[in-house]
């Protein structure tokens, strides 16, 4: 009774993710076929290989350009918010103080607002002070959900490393800089390194802040494939799907490389 | 560490703090302003009330909750039985995790503009199921109801499923064996012990997918029909602020958006705190 129960699960669960794991690959593929296809509008695999649709969409954007964007914004954002985030999650591991649940919960809130919701207010803003159309204010917006997050994966890092050394430190004459730049730095490492690749591989997909704000050159290569797969007939449906292989491979490249530092689990919010 | 070392430490949190409040509270509180008032800079309900009596508009809450409720209800619900059998790890965990995280990191225009082709009258899909005589004749996967759901589905799910696995595998297996000692079947220890443990993570992993799907608009815009059935709600907002120029109303409609939001999340949360009593069971590992 006991075996035969295990053993429906492990059906199930089998069924479940193999459903999955064909419906993305499904996706993947077709979208990768599509691209390099000519009159495929039946049969399982297309008649005829083209690259011609990748030179349509090298005409139809400056591809070098939207690929400059979209890793200028992303890095930027990571050292931008590294900067932030990491001092604040130091002081919020480090003390205990009045009102740090509810600065936590305010840190966290960009969390759980959708960011249509606060989106629209802060595209208004930058249309305001004419950072919207700019490079600077796509970084800007963007740091909104990338420093949260930021906080939240460095805050465990910085408690697991003792405060002993600091105070050793502190004893023997260091300074705060020295003890930073020397102690916790190099000790929280990993952390540091966690949160920057995370955030990097999720800064390159981010869309909807991007969406509001960015226009002309300076848009990314998610907001410009958007723009194109919405603008559907405007260009043949090959051509926007040559654009989305190039966004695939940026995306999937960051993604293996960052899988080497970190694990998937750590990719989504992680829970206490 | 106490005293001026203490305040020392707290300075470190001014650039976040100034961040936040620039960033976040300011753009909020600046949206909420300008949703209470007309273009020339009066008072008014106005904005509000034209959304709440407009059936077009009001619509967009109904077919926004109509998409995400089911949706997020089916994406957690099936990861908490799937994480709750992967907790001890199984073979082949990291591939499967692996093709999880892959829609999450390509967000959802990839996801929804593949969609188009992979489920489209034409697709590999249609394709197999008549192939394998399930259907007649191919079945409308896009631009309908259904691409929404299964384009917010293939996101959410990876994302309940990932978070709920970290979770899961933190509550201590001695409590599981301790039950199991104690004569309980497995469904025993599930509902009586690992369920009530898991249930901060589903409440957090509920509302975060929430939020998702709530906000969805790529999705809608590229697999549903956004000028009917599937117009959601930020779709709405975005028409107002960027077709019709309308920041006012704009800025009402996001804020429509951001309270059914943290309503929802109250529900949750009550739900939450109703189930899980056990604050003071150690259920860590």
């Amino acid at each position: 009774m006991e075996k035969k129960k295990l053993k429906m699960s492990s059906v199930l669960f089998a069924i479940v993710i193999a459903v999955y794991v064909a419906i993305v690959l499904g996706i993947i593929l077709t979208v990768v076929l599509n691209s390099l296809s000519k009159g495929w509008y039946s049969g399982v695999l297309p008649k005829t290989i083209t690259t011609e649709w990748y030179k349509y969409a090298a005409s139809d954007h400056v591809i070098p350009q939207l690929i400059w964007v979209t890793f200028l914004v992303a890095i930027a954002d990571v050292l931008v918010g590294l900067l932030i985030a990491f001092p604040a999650a130091y002081a919020l591991a480090r003390t205990d103080f009045k009102g740090k649940a509810i600065l936590l919960s305010l840190f966290l809130l960009p969390m759980i607002v959708p960011p249509m919701a606060y989106g629209i207010p802060l595209a208004m803003l930058c249309y305001k002070f004419h950072l919207a159309g700019q490079i600077i204010g796509t970084i800007v917006v963007n740091l909104v959900p990338i420093v949260p997050f930021m906080i939240l994966v460095l805050m465990p890092f910085i408690e697991q490393v003792g405060t002993n050394l600091e105070s050793a430190a502190k004893m023997l004459g260091a300074k705060r800089m020295t003890i930073f730049r020397k102690v916790l730095i190099p000790l929280t490492t990993p952390g540091i390194l966690t949160a920057g690749i995370l955030s990097l591989v999720k800064s390159i997909s981010l869309f909807d802040l991007t969406y509001l704000i960015a226009g002309g050159k300076n848009q990314t290569i998610v907001v410009a494939l958007f723009s194109d797969a919405y603008a559907a007939g405007a260009r043949p449906p090959q051509a926007v799907d040559a654009l989305a292989v190039i966004y695939f491979l940026i995306a999937m490249t960051s993604l293996l490389i960052s899988l080497r530092f970190v694990s998937p689990t750590q990719m989504v919010f992680k829970l206490k | 560490m106490k005293g001026s070392s203490k305040n020392g430490v707290l300075l470190l949190l001014i650039p976040a703090v100034v961040f936040i409040f620039l960033l976040f509270v300011y753009p909020f509180c600046y949206g909420l302003y300008t949703s209470l008032t007309k273009a020339d800079g009066t008072f008014t309900f106005a904005n509000y009330i034209r959304f709440f009596t407009t059936p077009r508009e009001i619509r967009t809450i109904w077919v926004t909750l109509g998409i995400a409720v089911p949706v997020t209800l089916l994406a957690v619900g099936l990861a908490v039985p799937l994480s709750y059998y992967m907790r001890r790890g199984i073979k082949g965990e990291k591939i499967i995790s692996f093709f999880l995280i892959v829609p999450v990191t390509l967000g959802t225009v990839l996801v929804s503009e593949g969609m188009l082709t992979f489920m489209g009258p034409n697709g590999w899909l249609n394709q197999l199921l008549m192939a394998l005589h399930l259907v007649q004749k191919p079945v409308q996967f896009t631009h309908n109801y259904a691409g929404v759901a299964i384009s917010v589905g293939l996101q959410g799910f990876p994302y309940a499923f990932l978070m709920l696995l970290g979770y899961v595998s933190g509550i201590n297996p001695d409590l599981e064996k301790a039950s199991q000692m104690l004569g309980a079947n497995k469904w025993q220890t599930f509902w009586k012990i690992l369920f009530p443990l898991m249930v901060p993570g589903i409440a957090i992993s509920f509302c975060l997918n929430f939020v998702m799907a709530f906000s969805v608009y790529p999705s809608a815009v590229l697999l549903g029909q956004p000028s009917g059935p599937q117009r959601v709600i930020a779709l709405a907002a975005y028409q107002m602020a960027f077709e019709k120029f309308n920041f006012n109303a704009a800025s009402a409609i996001s804020m429509i958006m951001a309270a059914i939001e943290l309503v929802v999340i109250a529900v949750v949360l009550a739900w939450r705190n109703k189930m899980y009593k056990g604050a003071s069971i150690v259920g860590k590992g």
